[in-house]
């Protein structure tokens, strides 16, 4: 329950009405749980793999809250867990991917976390880093050529993936065609195992926008209201035919790239402690403490109802079946169509 | 007409820049050329005198074409054609080629019998499935009998097994004595399904084991059925000739629709005329000289007078033949070959008796090579020999007509003022292609050639 | 001839001008039609194929790209998923190697890796081939480097009716699909187009020529050599059957069988490299179902194993096939 005191108007809100705070920081533990589940099961012997988003909770539950559901649309990345729940993905429909069972989006082809949903506007994508970004590019395109003015498209990538040939040959375009496009860069400061000097020279990623002559800023993805202030201000921008922006969120990546990496082969224990001080989830249940929009019984509450979710999707997911073998052939093209005719 | 761009493949004469007569230097600007791509000026390639302008402002030709001629100064009577400013031999040879379809033809070369008959002594055995030991064969038959089956196609051995035949025991048409399938259905057809487990009497090149005995079914006990040689009851194999045959006289048919007419020659003229120059003719040549030759030369002039009569029906318009290419038909023993005299047109009535004699005579050999079957522009058969009075023969495929000469007989003809004379008659029937010539064309140019056989006189040179 | 049947009306055009045609008739009747690649737009393709389409269907459909294949590909796949009907053009299929990784990462993928809720309806249309003295970089065939891959459509007409008929079906296709243009036969190639729209299928190959005695598989600018030399050799008495491939993936398995059961001799042309090229597909399938029909080994004459035709003309000479070559070819397994 909100507290009309003066803790409560210390919060920055940034026009963010109390219903919408708690809604990020559900999305935020959500996430947490989520990803956390992922490993439970690798551990268990469940799952082959799975790949956590833990320090992207601010930065994606922020933006997930400036996207416009039903209207715009999504083209993530494999890491965007947060933005996927808030864009309107379910628990279950997360679980079906880690599971791998025929009923999920991708019918147990692609790697888990590995998102598409064509009702919510979430573009299916590949493995492929920056591969998605020109398809980001020609939907933004798409767009601006029906005329669907107040619609913009919300594309995400790590640092890393700023380094491909494709992440520029989509700025430049964007940017020459005007296109209402947010390329929202979440830097977690790691490439799996390359750190951001060796990944670039010059470290602040928003700066390339000078180059394409669009508007650029660096931001605290810690901060999820910092976060969505600056996301909506661009898809806003974007939405009025204002063009393309450059966002950088800095946050940082407190896990290994996947079960498949070993991280203490590149960073030490204690780089990773010291940047835990910056964990957005403690922080943000703070912060919203401390403003009166939440109290402790609320987070406990919000913490046991995430876990509810959790399981139950967890145990109706793993309850589906697997695609059959004949499934490998379905789907390639429209009708069936053999190399030899 | 040089090549001005990659794709390129014909120009346009924009504008003459020099006149005949006018002198040019080498590099020159002397024309205006422009393509679907460019506009440009043409270089002189050499320093001269234009001599002559062979195409006109705003017509369009092929890359390739020879659109001037100059008159190179200091060479003496030079005629250096303005050709291409060399386009790869190849595309301007593909240019040409692929948009004027060249005559296909009704040319059947005398092929070299492959063992399929045709009156050659050859005799096949067939002898029941088994691969085991043949028995009895000679041991160096038998290593070739053995080479055989190790080189069998995977058809030959597929035929060979549901025709209960020994490849072993066949000899190959192929390259280096292969056994092909068709001298394994060849031997199929010598006898049919029936045989099976009957044996015929050995070939000439293996001793085989006496035959078992069997209820024969109605088979030759030797030799074989071929198209000279016919045996009732049994299959005559099909040549590659005869195959071709069959499929050119089909697809004419059904390609072209073919009208008839035909016409009364008074060839009394024309028959003195040969008489009296045939002895010294074959004295000179060694040819015979025959009515043929001057049939066609009045044949060419009348082509010239009705160009309809010498062109080829394509989808996209009637290709009028620039060269009068006649194929005389020629009728062998088991087939039919149609060599062609080329640029008939361009011979005298003797030319005409000469080439016609070599080709006779190499059709007679065997020697006639692709060179003497192609091309061919309008087809004369001469059925004089067989004693026919009308014929209605079928088009060579891609010709607009093909003309007769009947047998010449000696007849009373009742001439204008009423009177009898004994003539020689011949009557000339045309089949033709009812796409390219309607019976009003036809029928002119046949009265037409009739008129120039008529007017010639016997005491020409020939 | 393509075999079209002539229907109400026809007219002749060459190659170049049944691709023109056919993009401008898809534009004119469906909205969704977007064409993008370099030059496209203000000089109307470097082969003035979309010429003066910019005029009057305006920049935002003729789109003049930066110089960025993987991105033309790859924004045309975004368009594409999102439910317009983009035609991408690769201005020579020698720049085609960016966008490789969309071609078969992403467009070859999108239907199967989503199963099946995000398609990609999207046509990549680009220039291929030699003997136009491109050289090094303007003549390569790269048919063999995607014709591998699950998901593609490939198609490679020869003749204008063939042309117009498959760039419509590949337009309508809800699929990617590879439409390769022999630069040769652009003006080269000229036939009879019927008016009007219609759609050849993909996967069919077509016979030009029939015969009895070989069979001749080709596809490209190489038919029209082919055929040439099948000719020839129908002047000496040999009958020579003809097929124009037209579809590379999926590629006509009964066509080609009907007729090597009936002449039992196969012989493959290709202006592509020989190794790995698609003639040793056919022979794969051929060997596979027909065996015991063959009376002679598969033959094929391909390109030469190296990287692409050179510059000078006896270089690219060597590298392509000549009517006569093909001819002599076609004489030696005839006679086999």
């Amino acid at each position: 329950m909100a507290k009309t005191d003066t803790k409560a108007k210390s919060l920055d809100r940034r026009g963010l009405s109390d219903d919408q705070l708690r809604q990020m920081l559900r999305n935020m533990l959500l996430q947490r749980q989520l990803d956390n589940r992922g490993f439970q099961l690798n551990r268990q012997g469940k799952v082959p793999f799975a790949l956590g988003s833990e320090g992207h909770e601010a930065l994606q539950a922020g933006a997930a809250m400036a996207f416009a559901r039903g209207k715009d649309i999504l083209a993530p990345y494999y890491r965007d867990l947060g933005l996927a729940l808030g864009v309107g993905l379910t628990p279950y429909e997360i679980m079906l991917s880690i599971f791998a069972r025929a009923a999920d989006h991708n019918g147990g082809r692609q790697f888990p976390n590995h998102y598409n949903s064509k009702s919510l506007g979430l573009m299916s994508f590949s493995s492929i880093l920056a591969a998605h970004i020109p398809h980001a590019v020609g939907a933004a395109y798409s767009v601006v050529y029906r005329g669907e003015t107040g619609r913009a498209v919300l594309v995400t990538c790590g640092d890393g993936t700023t380094s491909e040939g494709e992440w520029h040959e989509s700025m430049n375009f964007a940017s020459v065609h005007k296109l209402p496009l947010v390329m929202l860069v979440e830097n977690n400061e790691w490439a799996i195992s390359t750190p951001l000097d060796k990944q670039m020279a010059q470290p602040e990623i928003w700066k390339r926008a000078a180059g394409y002559g669009m508007p650029g800023k660096r931001f605290n993805g810690f901060d999820p209201i910092e976060t969505y202030a600056t996301v909506n201000e661009a898809l806003e921008r974007a939405r009025s035919g204002g063009g393309p922006t450059l966002l950088e969120g800095m946050c940082y990546r407190f896990l290994a790239h996947s079960t498949d990496d070993n991280d203490m082969t590149y960073r030490t224990r204690d780089e990773v402690s010291e940047h835990r001080k910056n964990d957005p989830v403690p922080l943000f249940e703070t912060a919203l403490l401390e403003a009166g929009v939440v109290s402790e019984a609320d987070i406990a509450m919000l913490k046991k109802e995430v876990l509810r979710e959790t399981n139950e999707a967890t145990d109706k997911a793993e309850a589906m079946p697997f695609p059959a073998p004949s499934d490998l052939y379905a789907n390639l093209y429209e009708g069936a169509w053999q190399p030899w005719q | 007409m040089p090549q001005l761009g990659e794709t390129v493949t014909e120009g346009t004469v924009a504008q003459w820049l020099k006149k005949v007569g006018d002198p040019v230097e080498k590099y020159e600007a002397f024309l205006e050329v422009s393509t679907d791509k460019v506009n440009a000026e043409v270089p002189s390639p050499v320093t001269g005198i234009i001599k002559e302008v062979l195409v006109k402002e705003g017509d369009t030709v092929p890359v390739g074409t020879a659109i001037a001629v100059i008159d190179e100064v200091g060479a003496a009577s030079s005629t250096a054609p303005e050709s291409a400013a060399s386009p790869p031999a190849t595309t301007a040879a593909m240019a040409n080629s692929v948009q004027e379809d060249p005559v296909p033809g009704f040319n059947i070369p005398q092929l070299e019998p492959k063992g399929q008959g045709n009156g050659h002594a050859r005799t096949e055995n067939v002898v029941p499935s088994s691969y085991g030991a043949p028995g009895g064969l000679e041991p160096e038959a038998d290593a070739v009998a053995q080479d055989a089956l190790r080189k069998a196609s995977p058809a030959v051995r597929k035929l060979a097994r549901e025709h209960h035949i020994d490849i072993r025991t066949l000899r190959g048409t192929g390259s280096n004595g292969r056994v092909t399938a068709d001298d394994v259905l060849t031997a199929a057809r010598m006898g049919p399904a029936a045989a099976v487990g009957q044996a015929i009497a050995v070939g000439t090149n293996f001793a085989a084991a006496p035959p078992p005995t069997a209820a024969p079914a109605a088979q030759p006990a030797s030799g074989t059925s071929t198209y000279a040689d016919p045996i009732p009851g049994t299959l005559v194999p099909l040549t590659q000739a005869r195959r071709i045959i069959a499929e050119r006289m089909v697809e004419s048919i059904r390609t072209a629709p073919h009208a008839w007419t035909m016409t009364s020659i008074d060839v009394t003229n024309v028959w003195k005329w040969r008489a009296r120059e045939k002895d010294r003719f074959e004295r000179e040549t060694g040819y015979k000289l025959t009515l043929l030759p001057f049939f066609i030369r009045a044949v060419v002039e009348s082509l010239a007078a009705f160009p309809l009569m010498n062109s080829k029906f394509t989808a996209e318009g009637i290709y009028v033949n620039k060269d009068v290419n006649i194929g005389i038909a020629i009728g062998l023993p088991a087939t039919l070959v149609v060599p062609v005299i080329r640029g008939a047109d361009k011979l005298s009535i003797k030319g005409l008796a000469i080439a016609a004699g070599e080709l006779i005579d190499k059709a007679r050999r065997g020697k006639l090579g692709a060179d003497d079957l192609a091309g061919g522009t309008f087809t004369v058969n001469n059925n004089g020999a067989n004693g026919s009075w009308a014929s209605a023969p079928i088009i060579n495929a891609g010709q607009a007509g093909i003309v007769t000469m009947e047998t010449v007989e000696k007849k009373l003809l009742v001439r204008d003022d009423d009177s009898f004379a004994p003539r020689y008659a011949m009557n000339s029937c045309l089949s033709l292609d009812h796409r390219v010539v309607d019976g009003y064309v036809a029928s002119g140019w046949l009265a037409d050639l009739k008129k120039r056989l008529e007017r010639m006189t016997p005491d020409g040179a020939l | 001839m393509a075999a079209v049947a002539v229907t109400a009306g026809s007219k002749v055009l060459n190659n170049v001008e049944a691709v023109r045609e056919t993009l401008y008739e898809a534009l004119k009747t469906d909205d969704r039609v977007i064409i993008l690649g370099e030059d496209v737009g203000a000089r109307g393709n470097v082969f003035l194929i979309t010429k003066d389409f910019v005029n009057e269907f305006g920049a935002q459909r003729i789109i003049d790209t930066p110089i960025a294949e993987a991105s033309i590909v790859g924004i045309a796949i975004g368009m594409a998923m999102e439910g317009l009907r983009p035609i991408a053009e690769i201005q020579f299929a020698d720049f085609i190697y960016p966008a490789f990784n969309q071609i078969v990462g992403e467009a070859a993928k999108t239907r199967y890796r989503s199963n099946g809720e995000y398609t990609c309806p999207l046509v990549i249309r680009t220039p291929y081939g030699g003997g136009v003295r491109g050289a090094l970089s303007h003549s390569v065939s790269i048919e063999a480097l995607f014709y591998h891959v699950p998901g593609l459509k490939i198609v490679a007409p020869a003749f204008p009716a063939d042309v117009k008929g498959l760039l419509n079906a590949a337009i309508d296709d809800p699929d990617p699909v590879l439409f390769l243009e022999h630069k040769k036969t652009y003006r080269l190639i000229k036939g009879e187009v019927p008016e009007g729209h219609y759609t050849i299928p993909i996967g069919k190959a077509n016979v030009v020529k029939t015969g009895a005695q070989l069979t001749v598989v080709s596809y490209g600018l190489y038919v029209h050599w082919a055929l040439e030399a099948a000719r020839t050799l129908e002047s000496e008495g040999v009958s020579v059957e003809v097929i124009d491939l037209r579809s590379i993936r999926p590629m006509d398995k009964t066509t080609i069988l009907n007729s090597v059961e009936k002449t039992r001799k196969l012989l493959i042309i290709h202006e592509d490299n020989k190794f790995g090229g698609i003639g040793a597909e056919i022979s794969a399938m051929v060997a596979e179902n027909a065996l015991f029909a063959l009376d002679a080994p598969i033959r094929r004459l391909c390109g030469p194993d190296v990287p692409a035709m050179g510059y000078a003309e006896p270089l690219e000479h060597e590298f392509m096939s000549s009517p006569a070559q093909m001819a002599d070819a076609m004489r030696e397994l005839v006679k086999f």
